[in-house]
Parts: C-alpha cells; sequence; structure tokens
C-alpha cells in the first residue's frame, strides 16, 4: 500500500482492513489522530484524504491506496503555526488538546472550501466534532478568527520559545532557592 | 470497521468496491441511477427529495463524505438504535434496487428488497424516478450525531402517494393506511392518525415506543402538509 503522508511518500505495510488511525499511530508514528470512540462518533481521528475531513478509524488502508493523507503535523511547527493553529492558541480555543487536531484540520479544510462561513455553518460543518473542556464557545470564536484573519503575529510564532524540553531543576525542600 | 477492528467480525474474504465504478449519479429527464456506493454526501446535492434531505440528516460532513448509499440501504439493525434513515426516502419514491448474487442479476422493488433482506446480496445500483411532490419531517435526539427518533419520507410518484417511516422499528417501513386514506380523500390530519394502525413503535435507546406512540401521527402530519 502506498500512499502519501504529509508530502512524503509512504509505503505500508500494514494489512488492507487496517484502520489509517493505526497505521498512521502505530506504523508511522503519527500520533496527532486520537483513537477517541473509534466509531466514527468524535471527531478526534479525522484527518485530510485528499483534502477532505475523513475519520481515519472507520476507513481501511486499502481505501486510501494512492491517497493523499495530511495531519496537523505537516500545518504548522512551534515557532510557524498555520493561521488556524494559532487562531485556536490565541482564542483558547483548546484546553486538554485531545480533540484539537481534529478540530484544526476540520476548519482548514472548512475555511478552504468556503472562506467566510456564517455561525451556523460552522456549527453545522463541524458538529461531529466532540470536545469534553470547552464548550465549544472559544473554539467557534477561534474559527471565525481564523475565517476572518484575526490572527496576530504573537499567535503565529506562539511556542518558539519553549516550553524548554530540558530536564527541569531540581529543587532540594531547605536549600536556598 | 468498528466491528471488524473490535474482532466482533472476522471476514474470511473481503472485496472493497471503491473503486468498482459505483459510485456515480447519472440522471436521464426525470430519472436517476444512483450506484450504490454513491457517498451520502454527493446525495445531498444530487438526489431527488426527499432523499436529499434525508441524506442530509446522516452523520456529520466527514460521515456523509465516506458512508455510501447501498451501505445505508442494506445497514443491518443494531442492537440500540435503528439504523438505514435512507430506507424510508426509498420506500417513499417506489425506488428499483438492481443487485447481483446467486441467479445472477435482478431488478426488485424497494419493497421486495427490504422484505427479502439482502443477505447474500451485492446492490449495483438504486433506481428512482422524480416524485411529482416530496416531502420530511423527522424528530431527532440531539446527541454525538443527531439518532433519529422518527423520520417520514411521503412522494407522490406514478402509483400515488407513498409514505414511509424510519425509526419506529428495525427497518423502515410504509404505512399503507395513511396512504390509502390520503387516496380515499382524507385531510393530512385524518389520514396520519392512521399510521398506528400500521406502525406499532418500538422502544429503544433513542426513545421509549409511548413517545413514538404519541408523536408518530403529529410527525406524519407535518410531512403531508408540507407535501400540499
Amino acid at each position: 500500500m502506498r500512499l502519501t503522508v504529509n508530502g512524503l511518500e509512504r509505503e505500508l505495510s500494514a494489512p488492507p482492513l487496517e484502520t489509517l488511525l493505526n497505521a498512521l499511530r502505530d506504523e508511522l508514528g503519527i500520533t496527532s489522530p486520537k483513537a477517541g470512540c473509534q466509531q466514527g462518533g468524535c471527531g478526534a481521528c479525522t484527518v485530510l484524504v485528499d483534502g477532505e475531513p475523513r475519520r481515519s478509524c472507520l476507513t481501511p488502508v486499502v481505501a486510501v491506496d494512492g491517497a493523499a493523507v495530511t495531519t496537523v503535523e505537516a500545518l504548522g511547527e512551534p515557532g510557524k503555526l498555520s493561521p488556524v493553529q494559532a487562531a485556536f492558541y490565541e482564542q483558547y480555543g483548546l484546553q486538554c488538546g485531545y480533540c484539537t487536531p481534529g478540530f484544526v484540520l476540520a476548519t482548514t479544510a472548512l475555511l478552504e472550501r468556503n472562506p467566510s462561513p456564517s455561525r451556523d455553518e460552522i456549527l453545522q460543518e463541524l458538529r461531529g466534532h466532540m470536545c469534553r473542556c470547552t464548550g465549544y464557545v472559544k473554539i467557534v470564536a477561534a474559527v471565525e478568527a481564523a475565517a476572518r484573519g484575526e490572527v496576530s503575529d504573537a499567535a503565529r510564532h506562539a511556542g518558539a520559545t519553549g516550553p524548554s524540553r530540558e530536564e527541569p531543576e531540581v529543587l532540594v525542600p531547605g536549600s536556598p532557592a | 470497521m468498528p466491528d471488524i477492528k473490535l474482532g466482533r467480525r472476522r471476514p474470511q474474504r473481503t472485496l472493497y468496491l471503491g473503486r468498482a465504478g459505483l459510485d456515480q449519479v447519472a440522471r436521464t429527464d426525470g430519472s436517476y441511477r444512483i450506484g450504490a456506493a454513491t457517498p451520502v454526501a454527493v446525495l445531498v446535492d444530487e438526489a431527488p427529495e426527499p432523499l436529499a434531505t434525508f441524506a442530509a440528516r446522516v452523520g456529520d460532513r466527514e460521515i456523509r463524505g465516506q458512508a455510501t448509499i447501498g451501505g445505508n440501504l442494506c445497514a443491518p439493525p443494531a442492537e440500540t438504535v435503528s439504523r438505514g434513515d435512507l430506507q424510508a426516502p426509498l420506500l417513499a419514491l417506489d425506488a428499483r434496487v438492481r443487485s447481483v448474487g446467486v441467479g445472477g442479476e435482478r431488478t426488485d422493488s424497494i419493497d421486495d428488497f427490504l422484505e427479502a433482506g439482502s443477505d447474500g446480496r451485492l446492490v449495483l445500483e438504486l433506481l428512482v424516478d422524480e416524485p411529482r411532490r416530496a416531502a420530511a419531517a423527522a424528530v431527532g435526539r440531539p446527541h454525538a450525531h443527531g439518532f433519529t427518533i422518527l423520520a417520514i419520507a411521503a412522494a407522490e410518484t406514478a402509483s400515488g402517494i407513498r409514505v414511509a417511516v424510519a425509526g419506529a422499528g428495525p427497518r423502515a417501513v410504509r404505512a399503507p393506511s395513511v396512504e390509502q386514506a390520503l387516496a380515499a380523500g382524507a385531510s393530512p390530519g385524518e389520514a396520519a392518525q392512521k399510521a398506528l394502525d400500521d406502525i406499532d413503535p418500538q422502544d429503544d435507546a433513542v426513545a421509549s415506543a409511548h413517545y413514538r406512540r404519541q408523536v408518530l401521527p403529529a410527525v406524519v402530519t407535518r410531512a403531508l402538509d408540507n407535501l400540499s
């Protein structure tokens, strides 16, 4: 099975009925698609297949032979966020982050189809995505901000300076800080 | 797919039909040939009413993009909720089902096909004609996906007005008493009362049989009002 993942040609050894979700996570080590409900109801596993949002947990790899798959890893990186990622960051459109890759990809595809969706259209198009933290208000605000291009440069560059991946300093009780 | 992944279903052999050329909608004058693998999302834009309205209610954008009309038509009843909402508009539209299996190719009326069940047959395409009038009405239960409590499809075809109900039982069924009352000149409200003569709704995880009995005539009335 050959497919393009985030711009790179990849060969999968997974059997044809393995899910795209498992192939991405276990075989290719791409862990942004989440194994949430694993029956198509939560949206956390959403990836783009040839630009269209798809549930990777319901997609057998045989169905994406020759296709181009995009995950959030290809949208941006710390310090160089995509406009949609930056809008989610700036509007606090996430808390724990588990649903965020699915929301960001679905929003990216939505704005590609419809650059200025109404609030109702946003709710309709993203209704397959569950978030158990935010209450959705700030997610919708993030989508609206991204659609209007109201994303600051600071947000685009978020993550450039940290958090540090080095070992934190160990403080010993009683010793001067 | 979830059943396969969870090991509940272990197919010995699987035929992938995604590239078999069964995903086209062809329209000639008022007649449609809808390939069995046509995504539900395509029906929203290209199918006649009330099929398009029902298609728009299925799942969400991502699900509609990969779910197919053939899969929905042949969906086996689930343990906890009804499935196969598109059966109702196909019944209302007096669709014909072309399938292949033991004995070769065959075209059945949608009524016969649903009665016999799809076991062992591969659906190739659905044939429907543009109805003179069509309407839909539904009561859903908001959840991760909107589950159908009851959904009514009505259409005036060459053989008269046909009314079908999804959500009341394991598969969609017609309401012949309602159809006969309409043909005899009853008003939508009067005809809709007859729905309970044909349909004994089920209890499931989405709604009780009692609730469905209470609202069924009202939803049928709404669909028939929309028809006129």
